[in-house]
């Protein structure tokens, strides 16, 4: 059986992958609605940014986000600055590194569904006097609703899957950044294979469950709707 | 010309093919604080034997467990000496080839020069917020460290402080990118011709911990490897004792 310690690691991973999606989800929309729309021409090079993650190996995240977020990187003397502890060995650090890591999996269908919105819807409630924010929410949100459901469980399910990232800025610590992915890892590690299998059996489970249930509610892959 | 050519090309093929009959490579796992002292030892192997060594590093934990999955290793120099006979027993490793290579010595370190008195008092006075070690259930220097905060009676006071990392190697990431201001590592990684090469240190006295004797056993993949047992020979060497010396750690009696 689970034990209370793998217990809490599963909480913990849900809780982080949680607050990561939400924060992608805020971040992202913005993103992925400018990205849609604009001719500008730094378009390329923040498409980029973005699909960064998806190609560097997360050792190379992991070790950036380590140097940059102790005492003596950058973003570790802002947060000196703001009074707040170094981000490396803490949730929150966490949360940091899960939204750069599962950005792309929540922009990318954002932003092909948004590109799917003809300009003529948008046009039809301009006439009726609606402001753009105001089409945004009641045009453009219930058009994009396939989107924005494929992008929160990708996001969250890919960030549930981190590993290398977690295992370079962690520390490993109980209740506040011991993953699952990690604990199976460390279980393996330590030759404790059925504690492994338990874990590993439920993230398998959830993920074929999840992925199962977005794929019969959308006939083609997630992923490939963009390529359309 | 052609002829001239094509016996050319003969010779050299002869050349390296004896080359190769008489050179061979060896796949050796190498325990993480050893890390340092064995890249220097392998190049001297090379020089002295003419045989290669091709070194991986890690934590003695996942070594063991890939062995036991079928791993590629033919040697492994581990942190410990209970990985080395648990492989024996299980069949991996060949039985009677284990032998200890070096002592350990824990060392608590901080990338921060004279953050760290000679006598480890920062433990018990210090307001650090995180400290790194290995982890104990991994790594024998990590299950040092936890055997030295217990016999100090700090382990109620640090156990929320504690950092883990998967290796020695990665313990000493932490501390010196200043993340953790302090932990405890291998005294080979901070050493360099008997000083401490950077921040401040103590060198944890031997008798707060159960000494980290480290062993080495061949595997069975690497019993017909004539490079292997090279290596386990030459390991015995002085040149290669003067190398483990250099990096702090003592021999075996």
């Amino acid at each position: 059986m689970l034990s209370s310690a793998d217990l809490d690691t599963l909480l913990l991973t849900f809780k982080v992958a949680g607050i990561a999606t939400t924060i992608m989800l805020l971040i992202g929309t913005p993103l992925a609605w400018w990205l849609s729309r604009t001719n500008s021409s730094l378009k390329g090079v923040i498409n980029a940014i973005v699909a960064l993650p998806l190609v560097l190996p997360p050792t190379v995240l992991g070790f950036y986000l380590l140097v940059l977020m102790g005492p003596t990187g950058i973003i570790g003397q802002f947060t000196h600055w703001l009074g707040i502890e170094a981000l490396p060995f803490t949730f929150y650090g966490l949360v940091v590194g899960s939204v750069l890591y599962s950005m792309p999996f929540v922009v990318q269908p954002l932003q092909s569904a948004f590109a799917m919105v003809g300009k003529q819807s948008l046009e039809a409630a301009a006439t009726l006097r609606a402001s753009p924010l105001d089409s945004f929410f009641s045009v453009v949100m219930p058009l994009a609703k396939p989107g924005f459901i494929t992008a929160a469980i990708l996001g969250f399910t890919h960030t549930v899957g981190e590993f290398g990232v977690v295992l370079m800025i962690g520390g490993n610590i109980p209740n506040k950044t011991r993953v699952v992915s990690v604990q199976i890892y460390n279980h393996v590690e330590a030759l404790e294979y059925t504690d492994a299998h338990w874990l590993a059996g439920c993230l398998l489970l959830f993920s074929f469950t999840v992925l199962l249930v977005l794929y019969s509610q959308f006939k083609s892959p997630p992923m490939a709707q963009q390529f359309k | 010309m052609f002829k001239y050519i094509s016996i050319r090309f003969c010779l050299l093929f002869l050349l390296l093919m004896s080359q190769s009959t008489y050179s061979a490579t060896t796949l050796v796992a190498v325990a993480a604080n050893f890390s340092k002292p064995m890249t220097e030892i392998a190049a001297g192997f090379e020089k002295a034997t003419g045989h290669s060594a091709n070194l991986s590093f890690g934590s003695t934990g996942k070594f063991v467990s890939q062995m036991e999955n079928g791993g590629p290793f033919e040697i492994l120099l581990a942190a410990d000496e209970k990985s080395p006979e648990k492989l024996i027993q299980d069949g991996f490793a060949v039985s009677g080839s284990q032998f200890i290579y070096a002592v350990g010595k824990l060392v608590l370190w901080s990338a921060t020069p004279g953050y760290v008195d000679d006598k480890g008092g920062i433990l018990s006075s210090g307001d650090f917020t995180h400290l790194a070690l290995a982890d104990p259930k991994l790594a024998p220097y990590g299950a040092a460290a936890i055997e030295v905060l217990n016999g100090l009676k700090l382990q109620e006071k640090l156990l929320p402080l504690i950092v883990q990392s998967e290796s020695i190697a990665q313990a000493y990431q932490f501390i010196s990118t200043g993340n953790a201001e302090l932990g405890f590592v291998a005294l080979s990684q901070v050493i360099d011709n008997g000083k401490i090469t950077s921040g401040s240190a103590w060198i944890v006295p031997a008798e707060l911990h159960a000494p980290i004797k480290q062993a080495v056993v061949l595997l069975n993949n690497g019993a017909e490897n004539p490079a292997a047992k090279a290596l386990l020979v030459y390991l015995k060497s002085a040149p290669a004792l003067e190398i483990i010396k250099k990096y702090g750690y003592d021999l075996a009696q």
